[in-house]
Parts: structure tokens; C-alpha cells; sequence
């Protein structure tokens, strides 16, 4: 009993503290409504937070002092205050908001509204809409290129990607892909995108100077039926060496070299692998696992599965706070 | 709310700007043929039937095409005719050839969906979205004939699958009066034999008493056997199966046509972006989506999909894209589908469901078959007799 109170009593002080002693991964848990806050040192969780209905996409301002999180079906984007972990806002954020992309400006917020076949462009400090952009059917990914020039989304029904010019608002380009395409993820230096198509089992290497398809990938997870292999988060190392490619109910995380595309290894994870992140020195990765309800660590090093967390019900999205 | 007022014109202006980059443009017109005969009186008409089921799903995959068309310059048009007798369907079926159309969706009833197939020319391809009859995927194919409904067999099988995992082997098989009942419980014979499972009661239904009054009475003695697992009902229309669970000699639950059922698609489907479509199917209708809309559904978004990657709507094209290698449709049952090459169903995942809830997908894990798991649910190519890609 003793033990146990001065455990909680330890993890309450944390709690209750600056965040910036520990530093911390978010996790949105799409079916408890709830955002896990895993303490990366320990790598334990130290704190549920109570948010809005069915949230699933999060990011961190550019600034590290907000997190937003796409409350789907609150139908808003709620604005999380990292200082203290609460919600102090909410934005407007059209139907059913999936995922979402901030501009390096840390400005304007692009989101996914699922429901509705949009792309619903948001100020995030004067709070006003600035563009509904017409998309196909079922939006869901979003990147904003690191250089800010593009706004990609992905439509799941009608598998294309949708290139929208961030400063006039408009589709540029439309590049049709595998079906059900999940997720963007830029280059650093913005030259290249990676898509990936769920249902069509691929990953799609864009040349960002002149929109067109360079590369398509495929995966082959030994032991695994070759419809369970579905990539959805994509996430690459900042030296250029590695993307972790998600791959669903394989379970599996895919490693690959981002130069040549080869597909070093499958690591195993938990049961429909989702989201990934690096945490701050890229030494770690972490995933979001929806039906085991749990998080993998992965050693980047090693390249191997170090731990898995049990957080909420259909954990979604994972980011971490890299100035914590 | 007030936030879409505020956001309209914004939209207004956005839905310009996102007009079709491509001058040139397809016009896709697809015939959707419905007609369902009256099922007679049921003892079970407390919810009915949606009038419009299939019609529903054939419109809102229309919208969805058109939307992928719109960045592509294609138009998807639907023309539909809801029959009340089968000459009035083969007019509409006529009338629909004679305005140049191609490509069909039809929800009726095998024969007249053979009718109209044999009219049908060469240059006409048919999607199934009624009949579940395991004779046209057999041997009475057709080679411009796809199903995108799942046959009786693939039903059955799901759900014997489900029983064989469960470990509960032994049934109680109780059958309705009518061909489609027989139909089913055919096929569950089949499925029995194959995943293991003994029927220690084959039943026919004989009351023709109103069970709102004595289900409590008749259907204990009705169902008296030594032992059962589970009694399976084959009550296609609806007729007496509703009044089954909870009145049987034994505590067991019901499956089948009623309690736990195998089918094409219900609205407690929710994975796998599911929810998406039945929301948009809900604001379209303002109503639950069924398996015979999923079956339309289907059928046009796989058009739609051959259409995006081959610009034309030559239905000999569509069709040889549909068998090849290039064609998967994400269909929101978490895996591809794709077509039988054999006899041209579409293979997919069956969920089993109660009224509010999912209770599992087949096929199941340990179920294997040495091309796709999905062929271990219904005919597989070795039992089946037809060719029809030669």
C-alpha cells in the first residue's frame, strides 16, 4: 500500500509539475476520448487527459506550446495548452476532422474533413476560415511541404492526391494513387513526398519539383497474407537514412533506406500498427497500435522493439514533445 | 452551424476553383434495374424492409464517383427504374438498352436476372446486386455477368466457419417454406459438411400459427432435442425466425437468417473507414445501409475505379480491368476485393452481426486456402463448373 501511494503520489507530482522535467509522448485514443501522456525516460504513462469526441489526428504548434487535436466527432479542433495541460480553445474545423497539417508559418491549419469531401483551411489565431478547398471523397492525410510551398491531401474513396498551393489555395495537381491513401510525409528539404496507399498496399515516391511519381514500393512481410500488409504512417529520419513505413494489421513496421527504397526489415509491433514518431535525438520510435491498445518503442539504433505501453482504447495518433 | 453560413460563399469560391483541370470529357451512364417480389405476409412485420434497398447504394456510389471523376473530367450519370413486375423490369431493361446504355446494376431475382442477361448484347456488362443464388455462380454464368452479392454459399460458409472456431458443432437446423429458405439451408448443409459441423436436427418449418402470441409456447417443444450447440434458422424473408431466440428447448443462442447473422453489409460495419460510408450513405438516405445497397455500391465504385485508371467506359474493357491484376477496390471491409475469375463474383470479407453489434469477419485465422483466404468462402474454383474467362 505504501509503495503504491508514494508510485502515485511520485506520478501526480510529475503531473503536476512542468512538463519540461520529463520529456513526453501524446497519444490520442480514438475510442476512450482521451490523450495518453507517456513519459519518455520512464517510458510509462503519467497522465490521461479528458478531450473531446472520437479524437484522432494531433500536432504541436511550431512554437512547442499547443498541441492541437482533431476531436472528429466534436466536429472542432481543440487547442491543448502544453504549459498546463488543459484545453483552453477550441477551432472551428468543418465536419468530422480526421488529420490535419500546420503551416511553417504556424499559422494556417490545414484539415481533412472526412464527411465532406473537404479541405477546410483555418486561422489558427484569428480563428477564421480562409479557404474551403473541394477534394475527393473521404480526405484523410495532410502534409505541408517543410518549405511551406505545398498542402497535400489524400482522399481515401477516390485515391489521389490532391497538391494545393498554399498561397492561393487551389489545386494544382491531382495524382492518382493506390487505393486508400492514408498518409503524406515531406522530405526534409521538401524534394520528395511519400504516400501511402492502404488498400493498395504501396507507397508512392513523389518528385516534389515536378509532381510526378519517381517510385512505388511494395512490402512483403514473411508469414504474413499479402491483404493484411495495409502502410498508413510514414515517418523519416532527418539524416535521410531511414522511413518507418506502418503496415496495419501486418503488424509490422517497415524499415526502409529513403535513398535507394529498399525495405531493410519488418519489425513487429502491436496489432494494427497506425502512427509512428521519432522522438527528439530520432533515437526512438514510437507507434500507435489500434487494436492492441498499446505503443511500441523501437530502438533506431538497434532497430528493434525495446517496450510496448498500454495506453486507451484505439490509440491513433502519437507526436512527441520535443522541447520537453 | 453558424460556422457553414459564415462558410459558404468561401466554399462557393473554392468548389470553382477546384473545377476540372481536364478540357475533354467521359459521360459514364449506368443502368440500375431493381425488382423485388412481394414476399407475402410475414408473422415478423414489425420493421420493414426499405423499399429503396439497392437504389440507395447505386446512388450514392454515383456521388462518389462523380467526385473522383470531377478532377479527372468524367461524369457519372444513373439512370434507375424500381419494376413492379418482372415484364415492367425487362421493358425498363429494354428502353435503358435503347438509350445506349451499357453497363447495369440489377437487384432481381435469378430468373429475371438471367431473362435479362441473355438479351443483353455482347457489348453489356451486368453486375448481380440481388441474387444470391449459388446456380449462377455454379454452372448458369454468364460471361458479362459479375456478382458483387455474396451467394448463400459464401453466407453460409462465414458462418460455419464461425461455428467450427467456436467449437459449438452441433446444430439444430430449422428451414422456412420457401425456395429461398431451401436455398439457404442448402448451402449450410454444404458449409456444414466442410467446416466439420453435424446437423443433429434438420427441421422443416410447418406452423402457420401467429407467433406474437404463442412463440413462447410452440417454439420450446418445437426445438426439444437431446443436445444442440446452436440452433441455425434459414428464414429468408423474415417470416417466423425473429420469434426464435430466446424460445428454444435449450439455453443456446440462435443463428442464421435471424440472431447472429452472416451478411454482405450492416450498419454496426465501422472499421476500416466504414464509418465514413455509413455516414454518407445516412445523409443520402436517411437510413441505415443494407447489403443489397452495398451490393449497388459496389458495383458502380468498381465501374468507377476501371473507369479512373482506363478513361473510357467500353464495358469489354471495364470488364477485362476488373479481372486483371491492376484492379483492387477498397470496399471498407479491410482488405481489397476483387473479382472470381472463374464465374466473376466479387470476393470479400463477411461480417456476422447481431441488430446492434458485430460479433466477428470471416474468414478466420487457421482457414487456409493456397491463393486467397477469401476463397475459402463460398464455391471455389475447383467446385464450381463455370469459365466464363476461359
Amino acid at each position: 500500500m505504501k509503495t503504491l501511494f508514494k508510485r502515485t503520489a511520485l506520478a501526480a507530482m510529475i503531473g503536476l509539475s512542468t512538463p519540461a522535467l520529463a520529456s513526453v509522448a501524446y497519444v490520442s485514443n480514438e475510442k476512450d476520448n482521451t490523450l495518453s501522456v507517456i513519459d519518455t525516460e520512464t517510458r510509462e504513462v503519467i497522465e490521461t487527459i479528458d478531450v473531446g469526441q472520437r479524437p484522432r489526428g494531433i500536432l504541436l504548434s511550431k512554437d512547442y506550446t499547443k498541441l492541437y487535436i482533431c476531436a472528429s466527432d466534436d466536429d472542432t479542433v481543440q487547442v491543448l495548452d502544453l504549459a498546463t495541460r488543459k484545453i483552453v480553445d477550441t477551432l472551428p474545423s468543418g465536419e468530422d476532422p480526421e488529420q490535419f497539417a500546420l503551416h511553417p508559418n504556424n499559422k494556417h491549419l490545414y484539415i481533412a474533413n472526412e464527411d465532406d469531401a473537404i479541405v477546410t483551411v483555418v486561422d489558427v489565431d484569428s480563428k477564421e476560415v480562409l479557404a474551403q478547398i473541394d477534394v475527393g471523397i473521404e480526405p484523410e492525410g495532410m502534409a505541408v511541404s517543410p518549405n511551406g510551398k505545398w498542402a497535400v491531401n489524400t482522399s481515401e474513396t477516390t485515391s489521389m492526391l490532391h497538391w494545393i498551393n498554399t498561397e492561393t489555395f487551389e489545386i494544382e495537381k491531382n495524382i492518382v494513387v493506390g487505393q486508400r491513401p492514408r498518409h503524406v510525409e515531406f522530405s526534409k528539404d521538401s524534394k520528395i513526398a511519400w504516400a501511402s496507399a492502404e488498400i493498395g498496399g504501396t507507397v508512392h515516391i513523389i518528385d516534389v519539383d515536378n509532381l510526378e511519381q519517381v517510385h512505388e514500393m511494395s512490402f512483403k512481410v514473411p508469414g504474413v497474407n499479402q491483404d493484411r500488409v495495409q502502410p498508413v504512417g510514414i515517418e523519416l529520419t532527418s539524416d535521410g537514412k531511414y522511413a518507418f513505413v506502418a503496415l496495419g494489421p501486418s503488424n509490422h513496421v517497415a524499415v526502409v533506406d529513403a535513398q535507394t527504397y529498399e525495405v531493410l526489415d519488418y519489425l513487429l509491433v502491436g496489432a494494427r500498427v497506425w502512427q509512428l514518431d521519432l522522438d527528439k535525438d530520432e533515437k526512438h520510435l514510437y507507434t500507435t497500435n489500434g487494436v492492441s491498445g498499446d505503443v511500441s518503442v523501437i530502438d533506431v539504433e538497434d532497430l528493434k522493439v525495446i517496450k510496448s505501453i498500454k495506453v486507451g482504447r484505439y490509440p491513433w495518433g502519437v507526436v512527441i514533445d520535443p522541447t520537453s | 452551424m453558424s460556422f457553414f453560413t459564415r462558410t459558404a460563399t468561401t466554399s462557393l469560391l473554392a468548389l470553382v476553383a477546384a473545377s476540372p483541370l481536364q478540357a475533354e470529357s467521359l459521360e459514364v451512364q449506368i443502368g440500375y434495374l431493381q425488382w423485388v417480389p412481394d414476399q407475402g405476409p410475414v408473422l415478423s412485420n414489425v420493421i420493414p424492409e426499405p423499399e429503396d434497398a439497392g437504389l440507395r447504394g447505386a446512388e450514392l456510389a454515383i456521388n462518389d464517383n462523380s467526385t473522383t471523376g470531377k478532377f479527372l473530367g468524367q461524369t457519372y450519370s444513373l439512370q434507375s427504374n424500381v419494376a413492379d413486375t418482372e415484364e415492367a423490369a425487362i421493358a425498363a431493361f429494354d428502353s435503358m438498352r435503347e438509350n445506349g446504355l451499357e453497363l447495369f446494376v440489377i437487384n432481381a431475382p435469378a430468373s429475371t436476372l438471367k431473362a435479362l442477361t441473355e438479351k443483353a448484347g455482347d457489348n453489356t456488362l451486368i453486375f448481380n446486386a440481388g441474387a444470391k443464388d449459388d446456380a449462377l455462380r455454379t454452372g448458369q454464368c454468364h460471361v458479362n455477368l459479375l456478382h458483387t452479392m455474396p451467394s448463400y454459399s459464401m453466407l453460409t460458409d462465414a458462418l460455419g466457419q464461425w461455428l467450427n472456431q467456436r467449437r459449438w458443432d452441433e446444430v439444430f437446423l430449422i428451414t422456412g417454406p420457401t425456395e429461398a429458405d431451401k436455398g439457404w439451408a442448402d448451402a449450410f448443409r454444404r458449409s456444414a459438411k466442410r467446416f466439420g459441423l453435424e446437423i443433429v436436427e434438420d427441421k422443416p418449418w410447418t406452423f402457420d400459427a401467429d407467433l406474437r402470441r404463442t412463440a413462447s409456447k410452440e417454439l420450446p417443444l418445437f426445438t426439444q432435442a437431446s443436445d444442440y450447440d446452436a440452433v441455425v434458422v434459414a428464414d429468408v424473408r423474415g417470416d417466423f425466425g425473429e420469434y426464435v431466440p430466446f424460445n428454444t428447448w435449450l439455453p443456446r443462442p440462435v443463428v442464421g437468417t435471424q440472431g447472429m447473422s452472416p451478411l454482405a453489409w450492416h450498419y454496426v460495419v465501422e472499421s476500416w473507414g466504414a464509418a465514413q460510408l455509413q455516414n454518407r450513405f445516412r445523409e443520402l438516405a436517411g437510413r441505415q445501409m443494407n447489403s443489397e445497397d452495398y451490393a449497388a455500391w459496389a458495383a458502380i465504385r468498381s465501374i468507377g475505379t476501371a473507369v479512373t485508371d482506363l478513361n473510357s467506359a467500353s464495358p469489354a474493357e471495364i470488364r477485362n480491368f476488373l479481372f486483371s491484376d491492376e484492379f483492387q477496390l477498397a470496399a471498407f471491409k479491410g482488405r481489397k476485393v476483387t473479382f472470381r475469375d472463374w464465374n466473376g463474383q466479387m470476393r470479400q470479407p463477411i461480417p456476422l452481426v447481431h441488430p446492434r453489434g458485430l460479433v466477428a469477419t470471416a474468414p478466420f485465422e487457421g482457414f487456409l486456402h493456397p491463393n486467397t483466404e477469401l476463397d475459402t468462402l463460398g464455391f471455389d474454383r475447383p467446385e464450381s463448373e463455370c469459365r466464363i474467362n476461359g
